[in-house]
């Protein structure tokens, strides 16, 4: 089962490399990983997506919380929430087979960002499965290079994961 | 009025040190803690220089544990830190407060593959609770502070700084200051009322129900409340490996420890109570045996400050997320509103059935006056420090017979390498018990694998007059191998023999420690208290035992808790 976890830490040195080794030190599997500043630069959010039972999520969910600078842990998954990952995607593109491609990537909402006589890269965005479905269409073109950023998450509503409370000065 | 100071990084360092009342350390000096080192030199800690950095890093645990005090310890940068790695580890699974510093090559350096440099926060990122590398002068203040509060609170454990040597020679304006900002960091000390409600509505309808106790009831000062429980309502209690000591061996309602080489009425109680409560423990493979064998008729209740630990390992009915002696206050509590009548003849009756148990299998060896058996030492060493002496242990067969054998009385007074298991840590660790508690007798029990891991510690334990008496159980076999050679390995000792050996006596004497040898078993009284007479500096007893004793009873690995073996005999 997959599931997408909201990791709030505070962007202290090492950080990254405590949530990325927990999961490779527990033998956990880690999808992706994707993680960026808020509206506060004090603080980061990671959105990591895992494979595992629940009992393992329950677990990964608990070791993440014990690390000092891991704020607060959502598994997003288990609330109503939207998911989004970009992706480039550079294919083989020759003059002849281009209007068939352009009208791929506008029946997925993607663009074209960079061209040239016999390639190009286009970006898309949306949730895996769209993704996926895209990369699937485009591979009898010839795919050169995928790079993907990894899904981010968020939770509908008008609560944040960067709500917690900040009065903790022992 | 507050006057700011301007301070070095170092004097920051020692000020925050005495701000937390320490009052020993151990450390090692090296190149780029020349700065810190000046410092020391005017500061009235004391500090302990041991022959080797694993040696100060576990004589700061076997101080830890046996004070409830932090430990803090020394490293220098590159290899003074690799050596400090067992002794990080070793405190991170057996959930021992350390705060351990390294020094560090100077930032410009950082990176650059300079002398001595090694990045010891990767190194440690698995094994620590929380790390820290100090990038300004500013920051040292509050990362110590930090990291004392850290390492003593919640789930213990050691927390790491690596202090370059330009932020230790940095000048700042510096007032101490107590405040800490740890949004993250929370430990949950009350328990959910709901949940101690939910536990003591079980334990009413219960007809067996164990209390199976860890190494947290010792750290969080449980054993009063877990003894009034059970005396109360008349419920057995085991203890895990790292328990032992929180309740008296003698107590009535104790019924043992648990696990591979634990006691058959223990095992026994674990796999026929119908709800076990489990505190501060973390069900340790060692504890648990096969894991779908462990309490099959058993709901479980977990207390435990680390939400981590519950359901981990085995499923848990009633987590409860708390400090163990305040959680067992708050039960007691509640206690008197609920009916106790209705099961207390069945209670009693299973309290009788776990004694029995006990009656018919307690531990036991076949008595021999031809040769000195490993248990006989421990026994006496027992009867003549009238189970008051701490008891530090390296890792093996003489472990398992330490905790066999000593009649413990209190908690604090057993320090063993639990979890990781690491053969070299009862030396040190003794030493460290010994300064920290110099008015108790510290006893090392030993193997001769154990002991030459961190035997340099003589000099150590000679400069700084520390009176601790080693019995090493000397059987020229790494034993607990070379047992499970025997039993599993159609006796192919394969490497475990040590054949050659120091003579024991000349390498005390080398040390200006004393030395005692036993071949008889009428030797083994006379020696040890010989040893009692020996108050300023270490003793070693080289007790030349059995060689192919077995510990038993044993767990065979993937079996369960009650598929144990008994021995050949």
């Amino acid at each position: 089962m997959k599931h997408i976890m909201s990791v709030l830490v505070e962007n202290k040195f090492g950080v990254l490399s405590r949530v990325s080794g927990l999961f490779s030190g527990r033998g956990y599997n880690i999808e992706s990983l994707s993680v960026g500043t808020t509206n506060e630069p004090e603080l980061s959010i990671m959105t990591i997506v895992a494979n595992g039972d629940e009992r393992i999520i329950e677990q990964i969910i608990k070791q993440l919380r014990k690390l000092i600078n891991v704020i607060k842990v959502r598994n997003v998954s288990k609330l109503d929430h939207i998911e989004r990952e970009m992706l480039l995607i550079k294919i083989h593109a020759s003059e002849k087979n281009r209007p068939d491609i352009f009208n791929m990537v506008n029946t997925f909402r993607g663009k074209i960002i960079d061209l040239n006589s016999d390639s190009m890269v286009i970006e898309i965005t949306g949730t895996d499965d769209k993704n996926e479905a895209f990369i699937n269409i485009l591979k009898p073109y010839g795919i050169i290079e995928l790079v993907r950023a990894g899904s981010l998450a968020m939770a509908r509503g008008s609560k944040a994961t960067t709500d917690y409370t900040r009065q903790n000065t022992i | 009025m507050v006057r700011h100071m301007l301070k070095r990084g170092a004097e920051i360092l020692t000020d925050s040190l005495k701000k937390e009342g320490v009052e020993i350390m151990f450390g090692y000096p090296g190149g780029v803690l020349l700065g810190v080192y000046d410092q020391l030199f005017d500061v009235d800690i004391l500090h302990i220089l041991p022959r080797h950095e694993q040696g100060g890093i576990h004589a700061a645990e076997g101080y830890a544990r046996a004070t409830g005090k932090v430990g803090v310890c020394f490293g220098t940068s590159g290899p003074g830190a690799t050596n400090l790695i067992t002794g990080i580890t070793n405190a991170y699974m057996d959930s021992s407060p350390l705060v351990v510093f390294t020094g560090q090559v100077s930032s410009e350096l950082i990176g650059g593959d300079a002398f001595q440099e090694a990045d010891i926060f990767g190194i440690t990122r698995p094994i620590v609770k929380h790390s820290y590398l100090v990038e300004d002068v500013k920051e040292l203040g509050p990362a110590i502070t930090e990291a004392f509060h850290i390492a003593k609170t919640g789930r213990p454990g050691p927390v790491v700084i690596d202090l370059p040597k330009d932020v230790a020679a940095a000048k700042i304006n510096y007032k101490p200051s107590e405040k800490m900002y740890l949004p993250g960091y929370k430990p949950n000390f009350e328990a959910n009322t709901m949940q101690i409600k939910k536990l003591l509505k079980m334990l009413e309808s219960s007809t067996r129900p164990l209390f199976y106790i860890g190494g947290g009831t010792i750290i969080s000062n449980a054993s009063a409340e877990i003894q009034k429980l059970s005396e109360m309502l008349n419920i057995p209690i085991v203890s895990s490996f790292m328990g032992l000591g929180a309740i008296p061996t003698l107590h009535t309602n104790n019924i043992g420890w648990i696990g591979m080489h634990g006691n058959y009425a223990s095992n026994m109680a674990i796999t026929q109570c119908d709800f076990l409560i489990a505190i501060g423990t973390r069900f340790s493979d060692r504890s648990t045996g096969r894991i779908n064998g462990f309490a099959p008729n058993a709901k479980i209740a977990h207390i435990d400050i680390d939400p981590a630990s519950i359901s981990k390992n085995v499923e848990i009915d009633i987590p409860i997320v708390a400090d163990a002696k305040i959680s067992l206050q708050q039960t007691l509590k509640y206690v008197p509103k609920y009916n106790w009548d209705k099961n207390a003849g069945k209670r009693s009756d299973w309290l009788k059935t776990a004694k029995k148990w006990n009656d018919e299998k307690p531990f036991s060896y076949t008595h021999s006056e031809k040769v000195i058996k490993p248990q006989y030492v421990v026994e006496k060493i027992s009867e003549i420090t009238d189970g008051d002496a701490i008891i530090c242990t390296d890792v093996g067969q003489h472990q398992m017979w330490a905790g066999q054998y000593y009649k413990l009385k209190h908690p604090r007074q057993f320090i063993s390498s639990g979890g990781l298991g690491t053969m070299g840590f009862g030396f040190p660790a003794g030493i460290g018990a010994k300064l920290g508690c110099p008015e108790k007798e510290v006893f090392v029990i030993s193997g001769d694998g154990s002991f030459l891991m961190n035997a340099q510690e003589l000099c150590t334990g000679k400069q700084h007059r520390v009176g601790v008496k080693v019995a090493i159980l000397n059987n020229k076999f790494l034993g607990m191998v070379r047992q499970w050679q025997h039993l599993f390995f159609n006796n192919r000792y394969s490497y475990t023999c040590l054949e050659c050996q120091p003579d024991f006596i000349k390498l005390a004497e080398a040390y200006e420690c004393k030395g005692f040898a036993a071949d008889k078993y009428s030797d083994v009284d006379k020696i040890l208290k010989e040893s009692l007479k020996i108050n300023d500096r270490p003793v070693i007893m080289d007790f030349r035992v059995d060689r192919e004793e077995n510990v038993y009873p044993m767990v065979p690995a993937g079996a369960s808790l009650d598929e144990m073996i008994f021995g050949e005999e």
